[in-house]
């Protein structure tokens, strides 16, 4: 047979079927997987809609003006967010004031400058294994260091050092990543026309880098703005009357409030409660608003 | 190389005399010769021409500037290291002024480390290592003192994949210049080279416009027009057309004759046809059973094709083998 001429053409056709022509069998497993995608969608997207029914069908009746221009009370019908409204604004903003420049410094530095040794591998690995403790800790390291150690008090300062520690690793890690994600001719073409490395990072890098860095912050804001472990140890108290002045008083955040009012077992303030989540929800929403047309800016030329 | 009959050009050419810019911190000369001088320690005594001639400024194009040294970069026995793994056993060669240069070879035989051994960018690098002289002008660019950032200003250098900034058409070009401190007037800065890279009227309209968004070749044009931007004498090309449709391969080699008035190109290509039509010497490269490349035969591009003198280099040039 390998000495015919027609042999080589000829052998397939008599052999054994090598493919597996049931072009339905894979259609159907396709079709399967993709069912699979969507009830993985549907039970979260039905989850989530069951969650804010349930908050918003208590909550909405009860916010008004005077919901949100007043402070905590006895009486439910006289009780709001404002303290804790504008406790959580000016942490978050503290917070992104504090965890902007670190973490992305930090950033830059690991990826751009560090040269890839042992020491650089260690700091890469502790900074990820950082992100992953849980927020209590945060919050005792924060009462020994900020509020005892510095005597910064139990004030928002203190608050938001703590919690600007507790996001910072998601924020370095999340920049880093922004970081990777420019392609290294970018830098070899601002090396090629003479910058030094800092105008490199500067003029090339951080540009191309920058709405993976934003997006990265403003997730981590989020999650500083909804946590409320750590705050309970480092001294937000929950009844609280007055506009916190960020280093000399006392101070809430709607967690901690929200909090509060969903252990009381009275009727009205659990609604209270919902309406409180409400605020919270719409000040994420806000956030995650900002970020994605801050992104949807500085993205305009990145098309790679 | 010697019996090649020079570029004459009679024409001036049209980058500046006129338009140059008043006070120019970084004196900009828009020819080769003699610029950079602020930045760069001095020339050897050894050579009197080229630097500081009257008249050589602003007059680039006169490839009559008898005293100037023919040569601009020289490469002196230069081996190179990635590691433990050698790239590049003694190479020593010249490039000539305001002539294009191709280097030609295999796949992996070292030709980009060669031409990135010209503007330090192996610096960046970290296992990279280099042994021998490379001079610029007669200095030696890894010598002491001289800052690696100083000598990629002149000497340019575009790369394989069209690589703009995610930026406006104007900032990419505006880029080099001002990183580098340039203080004339930019938008002339800018037209002007964009008109020198062949791309000015097909973008004069949208130079807000992202970089990103042109094609393939006006994108690689951009980049040359990036790259002169910033005045350099020499500009290197690794490839530059690997990632183009003929037509704008073309265009880019068109553009190379014409800019080879006044800068020195050296090209790295894959592409023979390429080196054949658009250099006027040619290297050709190989490597040895180590890995290692070395120069086999360098001439003027028209003998190293039709008429070679070592028989790898015919192999190589007639298809045979590369």
């Amino acid at each position: 047979m390998t000495a015919h001429p027609a042999g080589p053409v000829a052998a397939p056709a008599a052999a054994a079927p090598r493919f597996e022509p049931s072009l339905m069998r894979r259609k159907l497993a396709g079709t399967v997987f993709l069912g699979v995608c969507l009830l993985a969608v549907g039970l979260l997207l039905l989850t989530l809609a069951v969650l804010l029914w349930d908050i918003l069908s208590r909550g909405v009746p009860w916010l008004d003006a005077q919901f949100l221009t007043s402070g905590p009370s006895r009486r439910a019908a006289r009780a709001g967010v404002l303290p804790a409204l504008v406790g959580s604004i000016e942490i978050a903003l503290l917070v992104a004031l504090i965890t902007f420049p670190v973490g992305v410094a930090a950033a830059i530095y690991l990826e751009e400058y560090a040269t890839d040794g042992r020491i650089n591998r260690l700091l890469r690995t502790n900074i990820s294994n950082l992100a992953g403790v849980p927020s209590i800790v945060y919050g005792i390291f924060g009462l020994a260091l900020f509020v005892r150690g510095l005597g910064l008090g139990f004030t928002l300062l203190a608050g938001a050092l703590t919690l600007s520690l507790l996001i910072l690793p998601v924020v370095i890690i999340a920049s880093m990543e922004a970081l990777r994600a420019v392609p290294h001719a970018q830098r070899e073409a601002a090396f090629a026309l003479g910058g030094s490395r800092w105008q490199v990072v500067r003029g090339s890098v951080l540009p191309a880098a920058a709405p993976g860095i934003l997006t990265g912050i403003i997730l981590a804001m989020a999650r500083a703005i909804g946590e409320t472990a750590p705050l309970i140890l480092v001294g937000a108290v929950t009844f609280v009357t007055f506009l916190p002045n960020p280093i000399a008083s006392g101070y809430t955040v709607l967690p901690i409030q929200i909090f509060q009012w969903a252990g009381d077992p009275r009727e009205d303030f659990q609604s209270l409660a919902a309406a409180a989540i409400t605020v919270l929800l719409v000040l994420m929403f806000v956030l995650n608003a900002l970020a994605i047309v801050i992104r949807a800016r500085l993205s305009r030329h990145l098309t790679w | 190389m010697e019996e090649e009959t020079p570029v004459t050009v009679t024409t001036p050419p049209h980058t500046p005399s006129g338009t140059q810019p008043p006070r120019v911190p970084i004196r900009i000369v828009t020819g080769p010769a003699g610029a950079g001088a602020a930045a760069m320690p001095a020339p050897q005594p050894g050579e009197p021409g080229g630097h500081g001639e009257p008249g050589g400024h602003g007059e680039p194009g006169n490839s009559g500037n008898s005293g100037e040294p023919a040569t601009t970069v020289r490469l002196e026995a230069i081996s190179c290291w990635y590691g433990g793994f050698r790239a590049i056993r003694d190479v020593s060669l010249d490039i000539e002024r305001r002539r294009i240069t191709a280097l030609i070879g295999p796949s992996g035989c070292g030709k980009s480390t060669l031409l990135r051994t010209m503007n330090r960018m192996n610096d960046l690098v970290p296992s990279f290592r280099l042994a021998g002289r490379v001079t610029f002008d007669g200095v030696d660019i890894y010598g002491r003192g001289v800052d690696p950032v100083v000598v990629r200003r002149r000497v340019g250098m575009v790369f394989q994949k069209p690589n703009p900034f995610p930026k406006s058409i104007y900032d990419n070009v505006a880029f080099g210049p001002r990183i580098n401190g340039y203080r004339g007037k930019l938008d002339e800065l800018v037209e002007r080279s964009l008109r020198r890279a062949a791309l000015w009227d097909e973008v004069k309209d949208k130079l807000r416009q992202s970089g990103l968004s042109l094609s393939g070749g006006q994108q690689q044009r951009l980049c040359i027009a990036r790259t002169i931007a910033t005045e350099p004498e020499v500009i290197l090309m690794d490839e530059p057309c690997s990632a183009l449709d003929p037509r704008a391969t073309l265009q880019i080699e068109e553009l190379m004759a014409e800019l080879s008035r006044d800068y020195t190109i050296v090209i790295v290509t894959h592409n023979m046809q390429q080196a054949a039509r658009a250099s006027d010497t040619t290297i050709f490269i190989t490597m040895g059973d180590d890995r290692a490349g070395y120069v086999v035969e360098r001439g003027p591009t028209l003998r190293i094709f039709t008429n070679p003198e070592h028989r790898l280099t015919e192999d190589y040039v007639s298809g045979r083998f590369g």
